[in-house]
């Protein structure tokens, strides 16, 4: 590829850098409790339910970060904090992308009452408290994770939703949609071949940021006690048992505190970072 | 035998106010018309409704029939077999005609796949389309996006892409107006000998009229989306009768005027 002139190698270089400075940080951030949660599938210092360590231990001897009131491991919580963090991100995501960039697409082709009566059902469900469909579902169902994800997951599609709608809006004017329709390219195909990797870029930088509210979302629900139950420890819920005994026992709240800091802050880092790598018309700077 | 006949074109917003006001033409297989007005005088509407691609919220009413297919009110299914086969249409801005995420052999595949082909038959194909319009390396080309090209290039692959569906007649709107002059020289020349070669009617859609005057055997004017005088290219330009063709006329042999007053004459 040639370079246009009057483009610095030099900031090039720069910017590449802290690019990649950006995402790498948020890899090893976000991966760092992905390894927790990684490893916590295959072992656990001790079991989730062994309460053997005496209450509120302090840390070290046998026990690396201590104990809580229960006499539970806090290491143990911790990395099965992780496991469940990472599951409710990922599966709110996928639930997000799936209905939302379907209800979006379509939003976007209907016309008429169709349109209205979908821009405002995503508009009602973006207005709906989270917190108030969390409770409606546990109702329905019970005080599970899939409760609280399927939540996280309807709430965050509607935000999508109306992302997609717009940013598919926007590629339907364009002059090459016309072409390929003039071309004789069905609509199934001009989504998938034109429309979808036109606002993929944005779309992916959304979802990335939408896994760091979901992890968030999900600590808040399991603080309320609307979460995974017990013995299934989530940070929201260590949060929530060690705050009797902040003052005497610190690291019970401070522990999954932190790592719900680096995780949501590792995955808005990827998220910036990609919006930089992913972003067309960057990359048509830097060819 | 006509291939385009339009009769009484009506061109309405959702909100009622007309765009195309009863527009009447037609076009014979071979023969070129130039379709002449200013920005927003409707002639880029018009040859949307050709293809039945007018903005959402338009409605058109009247008779386009195209190739013996009428137009207004068919079908989605009905008019996706007629457009590309026996209309293409080529775009002002090359830049937004082509996706920017795709690369351009695979732009001019989408049309040839249609017809299809497939593997290296299809691969020949975008190769033989990318040729045809004078592009040189067509291996790269075709392997380019559309940021890496130039604005040229970009409507040399807009035209390949038109003319690979073989269509019988062509509609260009405004295909040179974002190019600089000698591209646009070019692009004419190519335009011209193509059309001819596959002996295309074409719809020329243009504000210039030297533009005009150079690829069209007729001309039609419009303004305000009514049609205000057609007729022979030689005519309109050597005799305009109208008072807005004359001042279309006019206005052109000033532009050139300057030109010869600074050349020293």
């Amino acid at each position: 590829m040639k370079r246009l002139p009057g483009q610095n190698p030099a900031r090039g270089l720069t910017r590449s850098l802290t690019r990649s400075l950006t995402l790498t940080t948020g890899c090893l951030l976000a991966g760092a409790v992905g390894l927790l949660a990684l490893v916590s599938l295959f072992w656990l210092p001790y079991a989730s339910d062994d309460t053997s360590g005496g209450r509120l231990a302090a840390p070290g001897d046998g026990h690396l970060l201590g104990t809580d009131k229960l006499g539970r491991d806090l290491l143990t919580q911790l990395m099965t904090g992780s496991r469940i963090a990472v599951q409710a991100g990922l599966g709110s995501v996928l639930i997000a992308a799936t209905v939302g960039v379907t209800l979006g697409v379509l939003a976007a082709f209907a016309q008429g009452w169709l349109d209205d009566t979908l821009s405002v059902l995503l508009d009602i469900l973006i207005a709906f408290p989270t917190l108030l469909l969390a409770m409606l579902i546990v109702a329905a169902r019970s005080a599970t994770l899939e409760s609280a994800v399927l939540a996280i997951g309807l709430a965050q599609s509607a935000v999508v939703g109306r992302l997609v709608r717009v940013l598919v809006k926007r590629v339907l004017a364009q002059d090459f949609i016309t072409a390929s329709r003039t071309s004789g390219t069905s609509w199934p195909r001009i989504v998938a071949g034109h429309i979808l990797p036109n606002i993929w870029p944005t779309l992916v930088v959304n979802l990335a940021l939408q896994f760091g509210l979901a992890v968030l979302a999900e600590a808040g629900l399991s603080y309320l006690g609307l979460g995974a139950p017990p013995p299934n420890a989530s940070w929201g819920r260590m949060l929530q048992e060690a705050q009797a005994t902040f003052t005497t026992a610190p690291a019970g709240a401070l522990a999954p505190g932190i790592l719900l800091v680096l995780l949501v802050i590792g995955v808005n880092l990827i998220a910036d970072g990609l919006r930089d790598t992913l972003d067309p018309a960057a990359r048509r700077r830097r060819a | 035998m006509t291939i385009l006949d339009i009769r009484d074109l009506t061109i309405r917003t959702a909100g009622g106010r007309v765009l195309v006001d009863g527009l009447s033409l037609s076009l014979a297989p071979g023969q070129r018309l130039g379709l002449i007005g200013e920005s927003g005088s409707g002639k880029s509407l018009t040859s949307l409704a050709v293809l039945g691609l007018l903005p959402e919220g338009m409605a058109a009413s009247g008779s386009v029939e195209l190739a013996g297919t009428q137009v207004v009110g068919a079908s989605e299914r009905r008019l996706a077999k007629v457009r590309g086969r026996d209309a293409a249409i080529v775009f002002q801005e090359p830049l937004t005609a082509l996706d920017p995420l795709m690369r351009a052999g695979r732009q001019i595949a989408e049309p040839l796949r249609r017809r299809g082909l497939s593997g290296t038959e299809l691969r020949r194909a975008v190769l033989a389309a990318l040729e045809r319009v004078l592009l040189p390396e067509p291996e790269r080309i075709a392997r380019a996006f559309p940021h890496e090209m130039s604005g040229g290039q970009r409507q040399r692959v807009a035209l390949a892409m038109a003319l690979a569906c073989e269509p019988k007649l062509l509609i260009a709107d405004e295909p040179t107006t974002a190019l600089d002059v000698t591209v646009q020289a070019e692009l004419l020349d190519l335009l011209d000998a193509l059309v001819r070669e596959r002996e295309m009617a074409v719809l020329f859609v243009s504000h210039d009229l030297a533009v005009v005057a150079k690829v069209a055997d007729r001309v039609l004017v419009l303004k305000d989306g009514r049609a205000v005088e057609e007729g022979d290219v030689r005519d309109i330009v050597t005799a305009p009768r109208e008072p807005y063709t004359r001042a279309l006329v006019a206005s052109a042999r000033q532009l050139e005027s300057a030109l010869d007053r600074r050349s020293g004459r």
